[in-house]
């Protein structure tokens, strides 16, 4: 496959053939299994202490959604045709368009967990990278959504911050002027390896998953170790014939395979 | 003995074209004594009428809340105010500062790339032209700053040793921009600066009490002896020259803000010199609504600024034009024939969609109404049409940044975020920094001498009318 006489890989090249550039943590999505429930988008609402941005904001595409399910129709009008929902999350790519164009390095590519990682506190605000993401999935924290007033009852002439109590204490919660992303629910990873390794042992596939793994209904979101021959992810991920990558033609090598009409 | 004839028919046809001519029209041979062309410069800046200060107050106040209250209201609530929304994540500001740093490209053209070049019609107008420079490249500078989600960290982009040892990501284009910029800011600063030297120490010999103390500090001591005068030649033509690649690179490193990205209308490499064209297309604009401005406000202006200056910017306006219609087409015919599916959507986007009336008026502004007023001569030696031309210019130049920058982000490779950017408070701010150009500007009119009068001078004395026979020659002796 690799006739250069260079080693790209080596080299630190964009786009490089690494094989192992698979990643570690990975995704198969099977849209034809998705019944676009929307579990997945209040489950990981709930778990990454996501704000609502009412109304107004929403429609004006200001949505702070990490995951998102998209609707298309096919064809003109008397013969109008869904296609299979499209979960869009972000697609942890191997070779991110996002991280090089941060001025400050804001968004990183994490060696351990081989993702792509967004530095809240390190970021300034450009949203360079969310233009330079070929799937739209950067999401920019426009106010301070999480104090904003329609969060917030009136007891005593004062507000209370009811929606406060159920933030997630394992994950920041980010102030306006910052980017966000999906994480693929990194606390939950984090604990894991913890636990694991007071156990001595490696984290095994199947012994957590992510917030929209988890509230799927049809298991049509399987979360694991890509890395893992054994897991079931890799097992859908490598050896279904429907599978394939969003923009696949960009080179972004994403960690998250969808299955679709197989 | 025929063709004798015919040949002196043809000289004294052309002799009496040159008579029709009057070289006395050009400043260059329409010289004046040095004292009287001082005070004219000083009184120039001395008469204020009451119109002056009125305009001034409305700009002040147009600064006041439009561009510090109005900004410091983003700040504090966030950018939730403005109007950027997936998938238009850039809007308005980086629109002002393309646009800014394209009137600024002006200055260094005409001051640095004409005095290369020795071409003597840039002599009255080199002054007014840097200060566009260093104005424009303030309120470019303002408007970066207003885009960032959290504009007080925003010296974590400066390369500041820390205990972290956190440093800025040298990969990234916005990384090279404000090198750039700030490279542009000091180089073509000192460059305005060198030439004014002589002009100030003129006007510390001729006012008092805090003007002559301002000028005093400012002319560095200058007193025009021969090394004096070695030196700032020489310091300047380092500056001429070394200001010229990095007016070009400065350019081109914005313009791969939007080259460097992998979307639909952007990944184009023709970017970089169509956006210093596109720079110097708006610059020449605006050097034009400038002159008309000083010629009609400022007193003494019509001697300084004459017919021939409106006729040499535009005949440089319609080249620059010319050029930009090259790079336009190159830009677009290139995109439509590579047929990519996101580009294709984005070119009928681009003519069909509910921008277009943008995309038609960008067209014609830039292209079709130079193309079609500039050849004539009668046009380019009024100077209230050229002013006018000037102005439609920079506003299809806008549009141009407008489009390319929020309505081009419209369309990605993701149908479902597609959605149109509206503009909220970029409204204001755009009006607070058009205010604020303009505020300096008029501040700096009164303070420092719009006219660099040494350079004027150094002209005249160079070009000289001589009597051969009955008729006046004009003739230019070698300097330097």
């Amino acid at each position: 496959m690799n006739n250069l006489s260079v080693d790209l890989n080596r080299v630190g090249a964009k786009g490089a053939l690494a094989e192992e550039a698979n990643g570690k943590w990975g995704m198969v999505i099977d849209q034809d299994l998705c019944t676009g429930c929307q579990a997945c988008v209040a489950a990981c609402a709930m778990e990454n202490n996501i704000p609502f941005v009412m109304e107004e904001d929403a429609g004006y595409g200001r949505s702070l959604h990490w995951i998102r399910i998209e609707r298309f129709w096919e064809g003109e009008y008397p013969e109008v045709r869904t296609t299979p929902y499209q979960p869009m999350l972000c697609q942890q790519c191997g070779s991110a368009p996002c991280e090089p164009v941060c001025p400050v390095f804001a968004s990183v590519h994490s060696q351990s967990e081989n993702l792509n990682l967004q530095v809240y506190n390190r970021c300034i605000g450009t949203r360079y990278c969310a233009n330079n993401c070929p799937y739209q999935v950067r999401q920019f924290n426009y106010r301070d959504y999480h104090i904003e007033p329609f969060h917030a009852n009136e007891v005593n002439r004062e507000l209370a911050f009811t929606f406060h109590n159920q933030f997630n204490p394992d994950v920041t919660v980010r102030r306006r002027g910052v980017m966000e992303k999906c994480t693929f629910c990194i606390q939950r990873i984090h604990k894991a390896e913890d636990k694991a390794k007071s156990e001595g042992r490696e984290v095994q596939d199947g012994e957590f998953t992510t917030a929209c793994a988890q509230a799927c209904p049809t298991n049509a979101i399987v979360f694991g170790l890509l890395d893992n021959p054994e897991s079931l992810v890799n097992q859908l991920a490598q050896h279904q014939e429907h599978g394939y990558h969003q923009l696949e033609e960009l080179n972004t090598k994403p960690r998250i395979t969808y299955l679709k009409e197989g | 003995m025929a063709v004798t004839s015919g040949y002196l028919g043809a000289e004294k046809a052309h002799a009496e074209h040159e008579e029709e001519h009057d070289p006395r029209e050009s400043l260059m041979y329409d010289p004046l004594p040095r004292g009287v062309m001082n005070e004219m410069v000083m009184d120039s800046m001395h008469t204020t009428s009451w119109k002056f200060w009125v305009v001034l107050g409305i700009l002040a106040f147009l600064v006041a809340t439009c561009f510090f209250y109005a900004w410091g209201y983003m700040i504090a609530k966030g950018l939730g105010v403005a109007g950027v929304m997936r998938p238009s994540y850039w809007g308005v500001f980086l629109v002002n500062t393309v646009f800014w740093i394209g009137i600024s490209h002006a200055g260094t053209f005409i001051s640095a790339i004409l005095r290369v070049m020795k071409a003597e019609f840039r002599r009255p107008f080199t002054r007014a032209a840097e200060l566009m420079t260093t104005f424009g490249l303030i309120q470019a500078g303002s408007s970066i700053f207003m885009h960032l989600g959290r504009v007080w960290l925003s010296y974590w982009m400066f390369p500041i040793p820390n205990e972290r040892r956190l440093w800025p990501n040298f990969h990234s284009p916005l990384m090279w921009d404000l090198l750039a910029i700030t490279t542009y800011v000091l180089g073509s600063t000192m460059y305005l600066f060198l030439p004014l030297i002589p002009d100030l120490a003129m006007a510390r010999d001729r006012s008092t009490g805090w003007r002559k103390t301002f000028y005093r500090i400012l002319s560095l001591g200058f007193r025009g002896t021969e090394g004096e005068w070695r030196h700032l030649t020489t310091a300047m033509n380092i500056f001429a020259f070394a200001i010229i690649p990095v007016m070009f690179s400065v350019h081109t490193i914005v313009s791969w803000d939007f080259a460097m990205a992998s979307r639909p209308g952007w990944s184009s490499t023709v970017f970089g010199p169509y956006f210093v064209l596109g720079a110097l297309h708006s610059g020449m604009g605006a050097v034009a609504v400038v002159l008309f401005l000083m010629r009609s406000t400022m007193k003494h202006m019509t001697y300084f600024i004459r017919k021939e200056h409106f006729d040499a910017l535009g005949k440089l306006m319609m080249i620059v034009s010319f050029t930009y219609a090259y790079f336009f087409f190159n830009d677009y015919i290139v995109q439509w024939y590579g047929g990519d599916k996101w580009t294709d959507t984005l070119l009928h986007w681009l003519e069909e969609g509910p921008m277009a009336w943008m995309f038609y008026q960008m067209i014609a502004f830039n292209i079709v109404i130079p193309f079609l007023t500039l050849w004539n001569k009668r046009v380019r030696q009024t100077p209230w049409l050229l002013a006018i031309i000037g102005l439609l210019i920079n506003v299809g130049m806008y549009w141009e940044r407008y489009l390319i920058i929020p309505v081009t982000l419209t369309i990605n490779r993701m149908p479902f975020t597609w959605k149109l950017y509206e503009p909220r408070i970029e409204i204001f701010l755009t009006i607070g920094t058009f205010s604020m150009f303009l505020l300096f500007y008029m501040i700096a009119s009164r303070l420092i001498p719009l006219i660099p009068v040494w350079e004027v001078q150094e002209g005249q004395m160079v070009h000289s009318l001589r009597k051969v026979g009955k008729a006046q020659v004009p003739t230019v002796s070698e300097f330097e």
